[in-house]
Order: C-alpha cells, then sequence, then structure tokens
C-alpha cells in the first residue's frame, strides 16, 4: 500500500472530529447484546464449579428439567463429538479448539472455580436460577493447583494427563503443567556476564488482574429451523466467533452468522467464544432464542483475565552504564489451559535496550484459575513492571540518571527487536528527549515529605493480520463504509476521517457500517492495537479503488481516458482542459445505470510492516508513611503514535491505558483462597475511581510509521505497559522501599516499610 | 431474586400490622442500597419488603433544645448531611455521612439503614456511639429507646425484634466545649468499605487542656462496632498532649478483635486503628483551638 510518511496538509485527518456514535451513546440508543429481546425468547443461565479442581462422577438434570418453565438444561454431552474440533485459533493468544471446547462447559473434569458444568433455558431468568439449584452433580474434589510455581514442580498434581511440554530441547517423557518452554536469544549470555562491571538480578511477582469492562458479557443465539444459527453477541471479532462455532457445533462456517452488538469495553477480554456457544446449544435444543448474560461475579470468574506472573530479570553493565548482557525468565500463568502470553511479555521486556548478548526463557503454565485472555498488550504490564524496576535500580548502583540510563541503552532503526526482527523507524529516542525536556521531568517535586517521581519504558509491535473493507458511494455522492470489522475503541469514528478525507467530501456524507458475518468479507479482530493501523490501511485502499472507478464514470461522461481526469473537493476534470468538468453527484447518479455500474471500492491488506510503538511515563506520587497508601500528584504519559489520526481519541486511549495500568499497580488483584476468587465484585476487585485517578496528562510524539496510513502508529495497548513500573520507581524514591510485587497495595507498603525499619 | 410481596403502608400503625400479621421474613426498606444487593446476590431473602418511605413520621429530622438531633429512618444520609444542626454542631456525623458510599448511595441511604444493617464497618455508627446516640424503636408494645452502643449483637444482627421497626435515631445535644470527628481508612477514596474506621470525642474542661470526657468508637476491627474504653480512660482527666494521645491510640487497639480477610489483615487493622485514634483525637484538639505540636 502507499506509504504516506510526508506530512501533507489534511482536511480531517489529526483533527479532533466528534465521536460517531457519540448521540447514540449518550441518549442509551445504542443496542447492546443484553438490550436484545426477540418473541419467544428464552433466558439462559449456568451452573458453575464452586471447587477449582474436581472431578465430574454424575450430573442429574432430571429435577430441573421438570421445573415449569424449563425448556432445555445442556451438558458437556450436548456437544457433538469432536470431529472438526481441529486446529488452533488465533486472537491475541493463542488456544486450541480442543481446549475452547473443554473451557466452554467442563466434561469429566472441573478445571477452575467458575467452570461451566451445565446451562439451563427457561421463559425467566428467576426460573433458569432456580433450576440450576435443581441440578444435582456428584464431584470428586481434587487439590487445586494455585500457582505456576507450585504447578511446575514435579510432584504437583496434574491438571490433564496429556499435556507434554513444548520445548526446542528433548521431547519430555512424563506429561506436566508446563504446556510450553520457549526461549529467545542472541550473542553469548556469558561473555556479556563476563564483560560487565556490575551483575544484578531481581525477582518480580504480578497476580491475576481482570479488564474490568463495563459491559458483562452477554450473548443472544437464534438457531432456526433449518440448522442456521444467528448470534448477536459482544465481541471484538466476528469472524473468530463464527470460526469457534462451526468447530463445536460442527456446522459450515455459511451455516453460521455472527451480528456485533455495540461492545462496552473489551481490552482483550472480548475474543474467545464463551457463552456463544452455550447459548447456541439452549437454542438448538429448546427451538427459541436464547439469551445469556454474566453477572459481573460470573465475569470475573468465568471470562478469562490477566495471566499471573513470576518474573527474574538479571544484567550485566559497565560502570558508563552500558548494558553488556541480559537474561530473563518469565514463568506465566494460564489458568486452566495452555495459552499464557508468554510471545508478548518476550518481545516487549527487554525491547526498549540495544542488547548484544541476551536470553529471555518462557514458561506457559497450567493451573486451576480461570484461562486468562488478552488484556492490553498481554504480558507487557507485568514484563515491563519488572525489567523497568530493574533498570532503575541497575542506574542507582551506578549512580546515573534513569533517564540518561535508558538513553544510553536505546534501540534505534537497525537494531533487532527480542525475536530478532529489525526495527524500521521507531522513536523511542525522540520519546525520551521530549521527556528529557518535560517540567514533568524538569521541575523539582512540589516540596513535602515522603514524595518521590518515577520513570518506565513500554513497547509494544502490534499485531497487522487480515483487514478488508468495502466503501460505496450512493446515488448522491454520499458514502458508506461497511465491513465486519468491530468498533472498539472509537473504530468508526477515525474511518469516518479517513474516507471523507481520501473522498474530499464532508464528513457528514460518510457513514459507516458494521455488518455480520454473512453479508462482510472476512476482516480479523479488533485488537493488538492493529484495527486503525492495519483497518485505516485497507479503509485507505478502498477509497483509491472507489476514486478508480469514479474516474471511470467521470471520463465515460465527459468522454475521454480515465488516466486523463483528475479529481478533487468533489469534482472531475480533465486534466488537459479543466473547463470540461463534471461534479461527483452526477458521477455517482450515473453510477447506478451506465458504464461499470455502482461504486464498491475494495480495499485490503494481509501483511503490512509493523510499527513498533514506544512509551515513557513519569509519575510523581506521596506514600502516607504511617497506613502505606499512594496517592498520584502527577502523571504524564509520552508516546511516539506516529501520527495522531485523531487526537482525541488518541488521548482516550493513553489515558484509559495509564488508568488500567496504575490500577494494575496499586489495587487491582484476584484474591484467591485454595483456588477460590474472594473478590469477584466491585467493591473488593478495586479498580480506582475517578476520584483515584490523576489527570493523566498526555504528550504525543509524532515520529511517522514505516508503513501504514498517513504514518500512524497503533495506539491502544503501550499505555498500559510503563504505569506500574513507573510507579514502583517512584514508591521507591518516596517511601525508600522497593516493592518486587503487584499490587503495591497500602498493606504491601506499610509491610514493606516495616520489614526494611526492622533490618535498618 | 426471588418473587416477594412488596408493601408500601402509609401510617406507622399500618407497618406494625402488616409485621404482625406477615408470613415469612419482612425486610423493611428504605434506600434499598444495602437489601437490594443482598437480595439479588441471595445473600437475604424476603417474602415481604416493607417500604417504610410512606410513613410521615420516618421522615422526621428535627433539631429539639435539650432532647437533640432527631433522624427519622427513611431521612437519607445527604439531607442529614445537609440539614443545618447536622452541619453546626454534629460535623463527625456529617462527615460519615459523606463517606457511605457515594453520592448517588448517599442520595438514597439512611443513617438507619446503615444501623440496621448491622455490618461492622458501618461508617455512620462510630460517631453516634461516641455522641451517645440511641436507637428508637416502635413495636406492638410502643416505644423504646436502645442506646446505638447497645444496638449491635454481631456482624448482620442486632437487638431489634421481629415485629419492631427502628423509627429514629436521637443524638443528645453535644456537650461545650467537645469536638468529635470521624476517619476511615480505605484503599481507593470513595466507593469503599472501611478496612477500619475510628471516631473520637474529646471534651475539655472549661479554659485549658484537661480532658473533661473521651469517647473513642472503632468502626470494622470487631464483629460489632465498639468503644475503647481503655483509650478514653487514657485521656479523661487529664491534660491531653501529644505523648498522652500516642498513649490513646496504644490503648485503642486492645479494644479490636479483627480478623483477615480479603480487605485487610488483622495486624494491619490494628496498625490503623492506631493511626486513626492518633489523627481523629489531634484534630479534636485543633478544632477546639489547642492544636499540639507534631
Amino acid at each position: 500500500m502507499a506509504t504516506v510518511s510526508e506530512r501533507k496538509k489534511t482536511r480531517y485527518i489529526g483533527k479532533r472530529t466528534p465521536k460517531y456514535d457519540a448521540l447514540e451513546r449518550v441518549t442509551g440508543q445504542a443496542l447492546f447484546a443484553a438490550d436484545l429481546h426477540l418473541p419467544g425468547m428464552l433466558h439462559g443461565k449456568v451452573l458453575r464449579s464452586p471447587h477449582p479442581h474436581a472431578l465430574i462422577k454424575r450430573i442429574d438434570t432430571r429435577k430441573a428439567e421438570a421445573l415449569p418453565g424449563v425448556k432445555a438444561v445442556v451438558t458437556a454431552a450436548d456437544l457433538p463429538p469432536p470431529e472438526r474440533a481441529q486446529g488452533m485459533l488465533g486472537g491475541e493468544l493463542l488456544i486450541s479448539i480442543m481446549d475452547l471446547r473443554r473451557l466452554t462447559i467442563a466434561h469429566d473434569k472441573a478445571l477452575f472455580e467458575g467452570h461451566a458444568i451445565a446451562a439451563v433455558a427457561a421463559t425467566t431468568p428467576e426460573v433458569a436460577e432456580e433450576a440450576l439449584d435443581l441440578i444435582q452433580v456428584d464431584y470428586e474434589v481434587l487439590p487445586p493447583v494455585e500457582n505456576a510455581l507450585e504447578a511446575m514442580s514435579p510432584d504437583a498434581p496434574l491438571l490433564q494427563p496429556d499435556l507434554y511440554t513444548k520445548t526446542l530441547g528433548e521431547q519430555p517423557e512424563r506429561p506436566s503443567n508446563v504446556a510450553t518452554h520457549s526461549e529467545s536469544s542472541r550473542g553469548d549470555l556469558e561473555r556479556g556476564f563476563a564483560e560487565a562491571d556490575l551483575v544484578h538480578e531481581t525477582s518480580y511477582e504480578t497476580k491475576m488482574v481482570h479488564q474490568g469492562y463495563l459491559e458483562p458479557t452477554a450473548t443472544v443465539a437464534h438457531a432456526q429451523p433449518d440448522g442456521r444459527i444467528t448470534l448477536w453477541t459482544s465481541t471484538q471479532g466476528i469472524f473468530g466467533i463464527r470460526r469457534s462455532l462451526g468447530h463445536l457445533l460442527d456446522l459450515p462456517l455459511g451455516k453460521v452468522n455472527v451480528i456485533p452488538t455495540e461492545i462496552g469495553g473489551g481490552f482483550g477480554g472480548k475474543i474467545y467464544a464463551i457463552l456463544e456457544p452455550l447459548a447456541a446449544l439452549l437454542s438448538r435444543k429448546s427451538g427459541h432464542p436464547v439469551k445469556i448474560v454474566m453477572s459481573r461475579a460470573e465475569v470475573f470468574r468465568a471470562t478469562g483475565p490477566a495471566s499471573p506472573t513470576h518474573i527474574t530479570v538479571k544484567t550485566g553493565a559497565k560502570k558508563d552504564g552500558r548494558l553488556t548482557a541480559a537474561y530473563v525468565k518469565l514463568v506465566m500463568d494460564a489458568g486452566a489451559v495452555p495459552g499464557a502470553p508468554i510471545g508478548g511479555a518476550s518481545l516487549v521486556c527487554l525491547a526498549p535496550y540495544k542488547l548484544d548478548h541476551m536470553k529471555i526463557e518462557a514458561y506457559d503454565v497450567v493451573t486451576n484459575k480461570p484461562r486468562v485472555q488478552a488484556y492490553r498488550a498481554p504480558g507487557g504490564t507485568p514484563a515491563a513492571f519488572a525489567v523497568e524496576s530493574h533498570m532503575d535500580q541497575v542506574a542507582e548502583r551506578l549512580g546515573i540518571d534513569p533517564l540518561a540510563f535508558r538513553m544510553l541503552n536505546a534501540v534505534d532503526e537497525g537494531d533487532r527487536m527480542t525475536d530478532d526482527r529489525p526495527y524500521n523507524r521507531i522513536g523511542l529516542k525522540e520519546v525520551l528527549r521530549r521527556v528529557a525536556k518535560h517540567p514533568s521531568w524538569t521541575s523539582p517535586l512540589p516540596p513535602g515529605p515522603h514524595r518521590g517521581r518515577g520513570l518506565a519504558l513500554g513497547f509494544w509491535a502490534g499485531a497487522t493480520l487480515t483487514s478488508t473493507a468495502h466503501v460505496l458511494v450512493h446515488a448522491d455522492g454520499t458514502a458508506t463504509l461497511v465491513s465486519g470489522q468491530v468498533d472498539l475503541t472509537g473504530t468508526r469514528t477515525t474511518m469516518q476521517q479517513i474516507v471523507a478525507e481520501e473522498l474530499q467530501v464532508p464528513l457528514e456524507s460518510v457513514s459507516v457500517r458494521v455488518g455480520d458475518t454473512d453479508s462482510t468479507p472476512y476482516t480479523d479482530l479488533s485488537a493488538g492495537s492493529r484495527t486503525a493501523y492495519s483497518f485505516g490501511a485497507a479503509v485507505h485502499n478502498a477509497c483509491q479503488d472507489v476514486l478508480a472507478q469514479l474516474r471511470v464514470h467521470a471520463a465515460d461522461h465527459l468522454t475521454a481516458q480515465p488516466e486523463h481526469v483528475e479529481y478533487a473537493d468533489g469534482r472531475f476534470w480533465l486534466r488537459d482542459s479543466p473547463d470540461q468538468n463534471v461534479d461527483l453527484v452526477t458521477v455517482a447518479r450515473r453510477s447506478t445505470f451506465r458504464a461499470t455500474g455502482p461504486i464498491c471500492g475494495r480495499g485490503t491488506v494481509t501483511r503490512l510492516q509493523p510499527a513498533p510503538q514506544f512509551a515513557a511515563h513519569v509519575a510523581d506520587v506521596e506514600v502516607d508513611p504511617d497506613t502505606g497508601k499512594v496517592t498520584i500528584l502527577r502523571y504524564t504519559a509520552f508516546q511516539d503514535v506516529g501520527r495522531a489520526l485523531n487526537p482525541t481519541q488518541v488521548e482516550g486511549q493513553v489515558q484509559g491505558g495509564a488508568a488500567q495500568g496504575i490500577g494494575w499497580a496499586l489495587t487491582e488483584y484476584y484474591h484467591f483462597e485454595k483456588g477460590v476468587m474472594r473478590n469477584p465484585t466491585f467493591l473488593d476487585y478495586r479498580m480506582p475511581t475517578s476520584l483515584d485517578l490523576p489527570m493523566i496528562d498526555c504528550e504525543l510524539v509524532e515520529v511517522p510509521a514505516s508503513d501504514g496510513p498517513y504514518g500512524a502508529r497503533g495506539v491502544g495497548e503501550v499505555p498500559i505497559v510503563p504505569p506500574a513500573a513507573a510507579l514502583a520507581n517512584a514508591v521507591y524514591r518516596a517511601a525508600g522501599v522497593r516493592l518486587h510485587k503487584l499490587p503495591m497495595t497500602p498493606e504491601e507498603v506499610f509491610r514493606a516499610r516495616q520489614a526494611t525499619s526492622a533490618i535498618g | 431474586m426471588r418473587p416477594f410481596t412488596y408493601a408500601a403502608p402509609q401510617s406507622l400503625q399500618e407497618a406494625l400490622d402488616l409485621l404482625a400479621k406477615a408470613n415469612g421474613t419482612v425486610r423493611p426498606l428504605v434506600g434499598g442500597t444495602d437489601l437490594i444487593d443482598q437480595l439479588r446476590q441471595r445473600r437475604k431473602t424476603a417474602d415481604v419488603v416493607l417500604d417504610i418511605k410512606r410513613i410521615p413520621e420516618m421522615h422526621r429530622l428535627e433539631y429539639v433544645a435539650r432532647e437533640g438531633l432527631h433522624v427519622g429512618a427513611a431521612v437519607s444520609c445527604a439531607d442529614t448531611a445537609a440539614f443545618a444542626a447536622v452541619r453546626e454542631l454534629y460535623p463527625a456525623i456529617r462527615a460519615s455521612c459523606l463517606l457511605v458510599g457515594s453520592v448517588q448511595i448517599q442520595n438514597r441511604a439512611s443513617i438507619a439503614g446503615n444501623v440496621c444493617n448491622s455490618a461492622p464497618s458501618a461508617d455512620t455508627v462510630p460517631p453516634l456511639v461516641t455522641l451517645d446516640a440511641r436507637a428508637a424503636i416502635v413495636g406492638p408494645r410502643g416505644r423504646r429507646e436502645v442506646p446505638l452502643e447497645e444496638f449491635f449483637t454481631g456482624p448482620g444482627q442486632n437487638v431489634l425484634r421481629g415485629d419492631e421497626l427502628l423509627l429514629e435515631i436521637v443524638v443528645p445535644p453535644p456537650a461545650p466545649h467537645s469536638s468529635n470527628h470521624y476517619l476511615r481508612f480505605i484503599p481507593r477514596n470513595e466507593m469503599d468499605i472501611a478496612v477500619a474506621g475510628v471516631s473520637s470525642l474529646v471534651a475539655l474542661r472549661p479554659r485549658g487542656r484537661i480532658c473533661a470526657r473521651a469517647r473513642i468508637a472503632l468502626a470494622a476491627v470487631a464483629p460489632t462496632p465498639v468503644r475503647a474504653k481503655a483509650a478514653e480512660a487514657v485521656l479523661e482527666g487529664h491534660v491531653v498532649t501529644s505523648e498522652l494521645i500516642e498513649a490513646a491510640a496504644e490503648k485503642a487497639v486492645e479494644a479490636c478483635r479483627p480478623i483477615t480477610d480479603v480487605r485487610g489483615s488483622a495486624e494491619y487493622r490494628k496498625e490503623l486503628v492506631k493511626v486513626l485514634t492518633r489523627r481523629t483525637l489531634r484534630h479534636c484538639m485543633a478544632s477546639l483551638g489547642q492544636p499540639l505540636e507534631s
């Protein structure tokens, strides 16, 4: 695709155009899956395992089926045989279809507290809930495997007797809870450490957290008598859901239509099919449409949070601050079935640092917890928490300013990512230079005791994948962008800008329609910071196709060759005789009955180069020395966004990512007791409220990407990567204690201070 | 949520008759900020939900000289906090009303509801205990008053009988030369439940810093709200100094019987009681015009 890296004068790109769907959202008109009501619709509820690990000896559903109002009860026995349940599903994290099948509903074993055991469809939610109480399940309770380190020990109970570690080395003889052991390395680690004046090693731990999207997971399924299934669902990718349903319910893709409803936040947590197969099975069995809406507790227990981690970092450095070697060990908890984000964490951990000698080992480990899903830069936040905390300590031990230390070791274009791909154009050094000059870094802390400032870097490579868009031009010259690309983060707003920019028409004459899997061509999910970047490129291409088609019509009207036709601002003319011209409306009208017919521009991209993203966050905090409570005084997020297509939308992404990172850093975590989550409510799972967050100032740095539309980079994920480390570094300077675990709750900070004073 | 009967009687008598005759469990309702969630989560059941908001007596909000403050059971926390006499004479009640939940919750919830829910962490209770407030209860045998300190019998449990209703909270006029404060600790800044809460009341003898009367009440550190009597004794009859406050704060911990749960460990809760006792007492002294060196 055409690269537009030089700055042209633009009409809509780079402007703060209003959010496309703002009015329907604020007036309550936006239709979410839970709002849907179809004639004859039933309500589904799911019976979930109270045990994190148990064999299912027997399920008796007879009493539930006999309850008046109950129309269907399903268990794993209702799933078709797994002939078609082969292969892997993408998304941000991989999952095998067999594992997805196992997660959808427990077969012979419950693998986590909240694992679906059975589902009921009834005339009211109350009857369905009552029916759940009537289902009798005989469990043989097994000891739960509570964390990844425990799971790795040779005498740990096995979750799956047929799971063998995937590794590049010798093939294992015994099954294990370690699904994968991966390694990436460069140079000679021993030599690198031998060259160092200082070798430093530290370890870190992070807990399970949830994306915390506002809209609970919800779906409506309607199985028609001819075997077709229609789903209205809250998802980041309709084609992934269709493929999952095809595999799990043994249906050709043409028989499953997935209609995306408005989505109230996903952050990587609404990628896999979770409720959809259950609702479809219930609808099939009952012959009625079935709606299932999760409670918040179910969302916490049974959707797919972020991976808990144990990370060790060891580096070598010269006295002048130059890094000579780095080793990172990532132990990541996938929950019930394999698929922790070891790839993302491996890419993020050492991304900002130029290293000749490095090695990363990563372990994907299963435990009796909910299976993790992606969460905004999956794996990135724990990786950066560990490495950026570590680098601050190294800089301190060497007596070097933390910013100067990072500048000294920063990667450039041509240096290599941890997977050895070379960086194309990147803006890390530009970001660091902006920090160096900015008052958030240069001005002294506001006076007061127990205050400190912290800096941390973040990285995200971003996905590109496949994107497809159609742009239709109507008979009056207005246009509609049609695609199956779900609007997760303001996609409609930005794409409206691109279409208006390229077709040189008013913003208002462009509408954007998100279609379903039956009526739009394949496009990948909205995730991985890829939508504005990769889908934006497809939309850009579709617009070029539209212009080419319009030129044919204009040439037909002007009796000329299309290559002699010029276009600007809604008017076509002949290059050599500009007084021979015709307006867009006339051309559009003619297209409905003349020449090559109606205008339908198609744009597709399959393999863009990545547009790597770097960020730096600076936080000022105050720590209450008596209680350990951390208050953020000032917060500034610097980010290379390539080109801010819509600064308001970009700032929203940066602030939202930082806010989630702050929650992860300070208050959010799953409180497990013997594998049972004790805080499945927003009361005790403490996400920050508006009163807990500072103003998050955004400093957008624009180093154009090598590829993609207008030099833009993906922006949505990298802002969640630095906050935990930036805050840990600030807390260290404010309170004199180094926190090696997240979250840094008041009690943890208090205990750390107590431990330090006991030693000191 | 299971189906229940909803009743909204117009008079106290009608409500009491309904209570006496009802089959099964009757749950009085004001704002519903606790009850509706408990029913939905099936942590409580109800055969009848009895909305008391249409009963005129339940809306009394009045300050009567020598008697004190009357806060009817249906008066919202927001209205209580905004009431002139509360603003002027009962700063700790006001502070606690403005801490419950969030602004939206304060508009619905009442002090009486907070009291009847009887959570050990109830924010409005410690200030009322330090002020010697009484719960006015009505039932088939008429009206009775119970000191709020004796109202609670365990987590979620109290002295109300099945045929009785809490009518109002009565708070005596504050003692002269007295000050009262409430602080709680939460990891967030709102929408949270106290990990620990402390209300302190200090009355000084006319002129000087001698403590005539001290009341310290604690939240979320025992099965019920509790008074820290040993800490009060440290202060009463003595000149209040920073050292004395420190000693009282240490003593306050002895009244705690905290548990370790999702919201905090027992040890941390004890530490917080110390911190909050110190801070509330220092605040009281400062607002009495007797600030202490730090």
